[in-house]
């Protein structure tokens, strides 16, 4: 091969060099907040520190657990439905422009509604049950997937299509061929953004009306005053999204390999354009 | 005389876009014999690769016949090659998955066509890059491989649009001399696009010469040079002069 070959690293190595920076970041962050909440002399109730933070989690676990589990059941039906809604969407509006010019002004006027004007109606509507909460997140998560996606499809290039029909192959063998696998890169880069949204959807929906969940322990830790609880809460939250954005990244680059070829990383040298 | 093979009588094309129409060919008329290999050099946007869209079936011409193989033919779609001016790879699949295409849309099984088209790659010189996503390779590897997918069509009549026009002067000798080697062995009538009038003459039996925009075909002269082609016949008076000759047909003055 020519000398676009780049060296491999181990697969440790490339992750240690992904994950390090940030981790350093986030341990100097933590130092810093120890630091002043101890110093300051504020009160626990203004500012907890994280080791604080961490206790209040060892010992409220037994309530957090099974409130973590009820919203990720809520944000992976929410979540699983959206990909599906939006997908057949995208795929609507690809193969008709009138459908196109009409569903993507209301989609997007369907983000501009605020979601926590939405959120009571749904509890009123359909309870407090399991159901308003999948809504919730999967009107969150909806747009970044359909939109993303039918402008992956439509990115499919034209001249690709064209070759293949001067081979004779039809709609549906373009669509599988071209179209689709073009459309890949940007369905998950809306996949991504819909993950790291849904847990704190779902969580939301609990805080404005449930019976269990993140939410609901945020809610009430609030109501009792029990700000580390409060702070255990949003780290858990984000612990979640964080998990669910990278395995969805390593789903990505498991699937799309050619896609990752293709980008320049950055332990190549220089900075040449081939 | 031998049997015609494509066949292009009195075709106009004019475009509308943006409330203006471009007349891209007007009234061109072109015999090609059948195993021939016709080079069709002209101006920047003279209508060059609006004649292959017509001849392979993606467009209808307004005015005037296309005939194949002697018959008039409007279903022209999947009875030709085509090979446009980009390599037009599919990123997503690795260089044995793009050549089989043509096979795969006509319904031969991926395993089978597989092995048909490993069987070729030698021949194309990609049997190292197999398994390389066409980002991997070099201008003129990815050129290769869509030669190759072109040929795997395995039709008769092969429309080339400048298929060496990005590749470095080395490269592109390299490859016409590889490429009149395929043609000699597989015998299909070939009309090949180029901007260099030096590779019309080393690779064609005749030379065709259109006109700026509206496009139509102002010379044709034949090739008098023996085959097989030698690098070393660019340097010979007969080949001075045709160049002259088509150079002066494309109204550049010496
Ligand atoms: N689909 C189209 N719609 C509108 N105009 C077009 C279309 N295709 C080609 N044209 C116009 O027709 C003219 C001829 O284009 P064409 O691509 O056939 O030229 P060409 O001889 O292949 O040029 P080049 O040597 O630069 O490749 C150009 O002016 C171009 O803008
Ligand atoms: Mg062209």
């Amino acid at each position: 091969m020519d000398s676009r070959d780049k060296v491999i690293q181990p697969r440790s190595t490339r992750f240690w060099h992904e994950a390090l920076p940030p981790l350093l970041l986030v341990c100097f962050v933590v130092l810093v907040w120890q630091t002043v909440a101890v110093r300051s002399g504020l009160s626990a109730f203004i500012l907890p520190s994280p080791i604080q933070v961490a206790q209040a989690t060892y010992e409220t676990w037994d309530i957090l657990l099974p409130a973590i589990g009820t919203t990720m059941v809520e944000t992976s039906i929410g979540l699983g439905i959206a990909i599906v809604f939006g997908v057949v969407i995208a795929g609507v509006m690809d193969i008709s422009n009138l459908l196109r010019r009409s569903l993507y002004p209301i989609l997007v006027a369907s983000q501009t509604v605020q979601i926590l004007a939405i959120a009571p109606l749904l509890i009123i509507w359909f309870g407090f049950g399991l159901l308003p909460k999948v809504l919730v997140v999967i009107l969150i998560c909806f747009f970044p997937l359909a939109v993303n996606t039918a402008d992956g499809l439509a990115s499919a290039d034209p001249d690709l299509v064209a070759l293949l029909r001067s081979m004779g192959a039809s709609r549906n063998q373009i669509w599988r061929m071209v179209r689709l696998p073009a459309a890949m890169p940007s369905f998950f880069s809306g996949l991504r953004i819909a993950v790291t949204y849904s847990v704190v959807g779902a969580t939301i929906a609990e805080w404005v009306g449930g019976s269990a969940g993140l939410g609901l322990y945020m809610l009430r830790s609030k109501n009792a005053l029990a700000t580390d609880q409060v702070f255990a809460a949003i780290v858990v939250t984000s612990v979640i999204s964080i998990g669910l954005y990278t395995l969805v990244y390593a789903l990505e680059r498991a699937v799309l390999p050619w896609y990752y070829t293709t980008q320049r990383e950055e332990h190549w040298e220089g900075a040449g354009i081939y | 005389m031998r049997k015609l093979s494509v066949e292009l009588q009195g075709v106009s094309k004019t475009f509308h876009a943006d409330g203006q129409s471009v007349r891209s060919l007007d009234d061109l008329t072109l015999r090609i014999e059948d195993g021939e290999f016709l080079t069709l050099i002209g101006p920047s946007g003279c209508g060059k690769s609006t004649l292959f869209n017509l001849v392979v079936g993606l467009l209808e011409p307004d005015e005037g016949d296309i005939y194949l193989e002697g018959e008039i033919c409007r279903e022209r779609i999947g009875r030709v090659s085509y090979m446009p001016q980009r390599d037009l790879l599919l990123p997503w699949r690795n260089i044995l998955d793009n050549v089989i295409i043509p096979l795969e849309l006509t319904g031969v099984p991926r395993e089978e066509a597989r092995g048909r088209a490993q069987s070729m790659l030698p021949l194309f010189g990609l049997e190292d890059f197999a398994n390389s996503y066409p980002s991997a390779l070099s201008g003129g590897m990815r050129q290769r491989a869509a030669l190759q997918r072109t040929m795997l069509a395995e039709k008769k009549i092969l429309l080339l649009d400048e298929p060496f026009g990005a590749l470095d002067a080395l490269t592109r000798r390299e490859l016409q001399g590889w490429l009149l080697e395929v043609w000699r062995r597989f015998g299909q009538t070939v009309i090949f696009i180029t901007h260099d009038v030096e590779e019309a003459i080393y690779l064609g039996d005749r030379v065709a010469v259109m006109s700026p925009r509206p496009g139509r075909i102002v010379k044709i002269v034949d090739v008098p040079l023996p085959r097989p082609r030698r690098q070393a016949m660019i340097t010979e008076p007969i080949f001075s002069s045709l160049l002259a000759e088509l150079l002066e047909a494309l109204g550049v003055t010496i």
